[in-house]
Formats: C-alpha cells, structure tokens, sequence
C-alpha cells in the first residue's frame, strides 16, 4: 500500500518535507488556461468536516509546465498530476504535454470537483479521449454523488483506465450563525473529512466488487484504523486530504497506527488486508458482530 | 517546518470577555512578534491560527475571543489537558523601526504584549468596542485605550511607523493615514503551513495565501472578506 495525498490538499514545494513523507505526491489539478480559483471565504469548519471551494486555482498548463512540474521533480519522487478540464479535448492536451515529462509517473483525471462546471461528455468519454494522448497510467477519479459508481467505474475502466481514485468531496452547504445565509461566497463548497469516510468506503466497496482495477481509497482518513478500513473494503492505496491541514505529521503518524493495527489483526502485511471486507465471516465471528 | 506537537495546558485565564491559554512551552520556538500557531480545539476538525500574544519562562500564551465552537473549545480547555501545537507560522512584525507605534483594537491586541517587550518603552495605543472589552488593556501596562466611538485612528499621528493588529475596518483606516504601516491580517484558515490554499487574501490584485505571504503585510493593497468561526 502506497500513502499519497489527496489533489489539493497539500504544496509540495511549500512544505517539502511533508510531500517526502508521502510514497507519492500528487499535485493540485491543472487546467488548460490559469484560474486564480474561487473568491474567499473559501473554506469552513463543520460539525464533521470541512467545506471547501477553492475552484481549481492554479497557475494554467503552460506555467506549469515550465515552473511547477520541473521544481516537483526534483523532489525526487512520483509525481501524480492532477488533470482538469472544461471537454475532454481539454483533458488529452495536458495529458499529451505531460507525457515523457520527468518525474511524472500518473495522471489522475479529476472527473469531479464539486465547485465548478463538468465538461459536457462522460467520464467514461474523457477517459477514452485521454487513453488515446497518453501511455501514462490514468486514474479516474470520480464524486461519490451519483446512484450507481460501480457502473461508473466499469464504464471508465471499459475506456482505458487503469485505477479509480475514490472519492473526491461530495458538495454541501454551511450557513453562518447570525444571518443565516452562505459562509462559502460560492454558497456551496466540497465536504470533506470524518464525515465522508462511511461515503468513501461505501464507493470503495461497490468499485471493488465491480471492477478489478487497482482502487486509491480517499475520504476522511485521520488514522491508521480509517485507512485499514479503506484497505479491507478494497482499496490498494490509500490518499490523505483534511487530516494533512490538521496535522502535516500525519502520514508517519499513520503509517505507525496502520502498523499496530495490523498486528492487532494478526495480519502479516497490508496487502493481505485488502479486500477482507469482502470475505465471508464463519458462523463464529457472524454472532459477534454488532455486539461490541 | 516547525512541528506538531502535543502540549500540556498551564492554565487558562479570563481577561475581560476574552481568555488568556497557556501552555507549555516545551522545545517549541516562540517565534518572532506577529507569527501565528495553529491550535487544535478538543472534538474540532481543524486547528484555528492564533498568534503568539506573549511567552513567559516555559510557557507560550494566546489571547481567545470565544466566538464559536472551535474557539470555545480552545477557552474550555483546563489546565493539564493536551493540545496539539503547531508553530510558528508566518511572517511577523519587522521591528527594526525608527519610531514604533503599537495600534491594537480588540481581540487584534493579541500579539502586542510579545511585540511591546521588543519593542521596549515604545507607545501603544489600543481601541475596544466596550468597557468590558476594554478589561483586556490590562495585558498592556501604560497602554493608551479608547473606547468607541473614539477610534486609535485619531491618535496616530504623523511619522510614526505604526504596527497594528485589530479588526479590517480599523486597518483599512490605519493604511489610509499612514500607508507604511505594518498591518497584521486574519483569514479563516484550515491548515497555516500553505497546504490549503484557503486563506487567500486579495493581495497587490492577486489571490494569494495568507499564512505564506503574512499574515503581517506592508505596503500592499489588501482586501477580503474573513469571518472566524
């Protein structure tokens, strides 16, 4: 199992050292032309989570390509790039102008924030638009909100994917104490934290019974019980976002539970835990569950 | 990259309407007058960026207004409790100035105690929006206070190299009669280390990260919308 960061969620050329905690940084999501992003207030704590909208800023494929990505691969690690567009022509280009590029080893479609306009065709089309501008690997990574993901994600695989990341922030609204209208100056933001985690493994399970493409499992991670859980529901990697605002120690912090967790298991390796969410239980360990 | 780390509650203090934490200083770096650190509130998803309102022997100390769950949560905390602290952040007060003048309004007097004792005998000038409010001058001996509606902007006079913390309505007076100023800004933000990209303020005509470019900005045109939750 790899540890990465969620798109987003973390400035590897801000915070280095945190970036070489993770087994993969990947990088905020890149779009054809430049985005200052969204107008504050952009973020906002709730009762389980955060709500976020920051609107994709970044500096704009061209810049990127000449600043960013040759200060990230001197990072020496993966880079996963975060691809956005507004059509799936737009997708394929930046895949094309990134494929060969040092330091690259994914591409990560984002195919679903929540805080701006979705191109008009189908993941699945803009999968199979971008299969055709890259030899890189390509990781779909698709909303928790719709009816059927596991129908999505045998849709994207049938394109060309080669991995689902799951799940990106799901949209939701918070309104301020006094007047009772939008924090956010978008009014809604993505929701992200403790309270996307049953959301995410509820994802990583359907796509796993669905597809057999390798799964990052994302959403709510805090601690080494959340990603073994994502793991056991069939995740092979597992992506940190909110916890990382909270705590730029966590992947090592994590890394230490997951090993705990393991031995508590009596689980050799983590690999082995992927997917026991899907075993069947004996008639022994049936008649506990639920009592704890 | 300062690190977090977890820190025991030394004690926890009323101050007018406001709360005075303290918490054990252990290996951690005070940091110079203006910076921030991040606090985590028991039972709270995000840490909430506090600056450094003094440090005594041992201890690091941070001036609370209550305002909502996560900050009443931090005023909640009782000595012997842990927090996790992470800090310092930012960039502070550029102290080496001609002829200081510390401008505080409200809970924005937070980081003036730490910066007075660098800037000894320098004359401070604080505004508060009650009497009440006005009880938190008592972190600033020889301290000028107003009460509205008398505001510091009408003791600041020319000359001066004015360093100010307070609400955007009182630093958008100060910029206008003394566009040097050195004006420490608030931005709700979820992580202080640059990750986020929550905390962008309009700075120079561009959106850019608070926590990375100040929160103490000088000589730029600043504007935004912050409400603290």
């Amino acid at each position: 199992m790899r540890l990465l960061n969620a798109s987003g969620c973390l400035d590897a050329l801000t915070a280095p050292e945190v970036a070489r905690s993770l087994d993969a940084f990947v990088t905020k999501t890149v779009t054809p032309l430049p985005r200052e992003g969204n107008a504050p207030v952009r973020i906002v704590e709730t009762e389980a989570g955060m709500l976020n909208s920051i609107g994709l800023a970044n500096p704009g494929r061209e810049e990127f390509l000449r600043q960013t990505l040759p200060r990230l691969a001197r990072l020496g690690m993966p880079i996963w790039v975060s691809v956005g567009g507004f059509s799936a022509a737009e997708y394929a280009a930046t895949c094309a102008a990134i494929d060969g590029c040092d330091g690259v080893a994914a591409v990560e479609l984002n195919l679903s924030c929540p805080n701006v306009d979705d191109a008009p065709e189908t993941a699945a089309e803009i999968v199979a638009t971008c299969r055709e501008a890259t030899e890189l690997p390509l990781y779909a990574k698709l909303s928790p909100a719709t009816w059927d993901i596991a129908e999505v994600a045998r849709a994207v695989e049938a394109a060309g994917a080669d991995g689902l990341s799951l799940v990106n922030t799901i949209r939701g609204l918070a309104l301020d104490q006094q007047h009772l209208r939008p924090v956010l100056a978008t009014a809604t933001g993505g929701y992200s934290g403790p309270a996307l985690k049953p959301i995410a493994l509820a994802c990583v399970y359907a796509c796993r019974r669905a597809t057999d493409l390798p799964i990052v499992g994302m959403g709510g991670v805090f601690s080494g019980r959340d990603a073994l859980e994502l793991v056991a529901a069939g995740a092979n990697d597992v992506a940190l976002g909110t916890v990382l605002f909270a705590d730029p120690g966590s992947p090592g912090r994590i890394r230490q539970e997951l090993e705990a967790e393991l031995s508590l298991l009596g689980v050799a390796t983590l690999d082995d835990a992927i997917g026991m969410a899907h075993t069947t239980p004996t008639l022994d360990e049936r008649s506990r569950v639920g009592k704890a | 990259m300062p690190r977090l780390e977890a820190r025991r509650v030394a004690g926890s203090e009323p101050v007018g309407p406001y709360t005075l934490l303290r918490v054990e200083r252990g290996g951690l770096e005070p940091g110079e007058p203006g910076q921030f650190f991040m606090l985590q509130p028991p039972g709270r998803v995000l840490p909430r960026p506090m600056s450094l309102c003094f440090a005594p022997p041992g201890e690091l100390a941070f001036l609370i207004d209550p305002i909502g769950p996560g900050t009443r949560a931090l005023c909640a905390l009782q000595p012997g409790e842990e927090l996790a602290v992470f800090g310092p952040l930012g960039h502070g007060f550029r102290t080496e100035v001609a002829r200081p003048l510390l401008v505080g309004g409200g809970i924005g007097i937070a980081p003036l105690p730490y910066l007075a004792e660098t800037l000894p005998g320098a004359p401070v000038v604080v505004g508060f929006r009650s009497d009440r409010h006005a009880e938190a001058a008592a972190l600033l001996p020889g301290a000028e206070v107003v009460v509205e509606p008398i505001y510091v902007t009408e003791l600041i006079e020319p000359g001066q190299d004015v360093l100010a913390c307070g609400p955007e309505p009182m630093l958008e007076a100060i910029r206008r009669i003394a566009p040097d100023a050195q004006l420490a800004w608030e931005a709700p933000m979820a992580c202080g280390y640059g990750a986020c990209f929550g905390c962008v303020v309009e700075i120079d005509g561009a959106l850019k990260r608070l926590c990375v470019e100040g929160p103490v900005l000088q000589r730029v045109s600043t504007l935004n919308g912050s409400r603290a939750a």
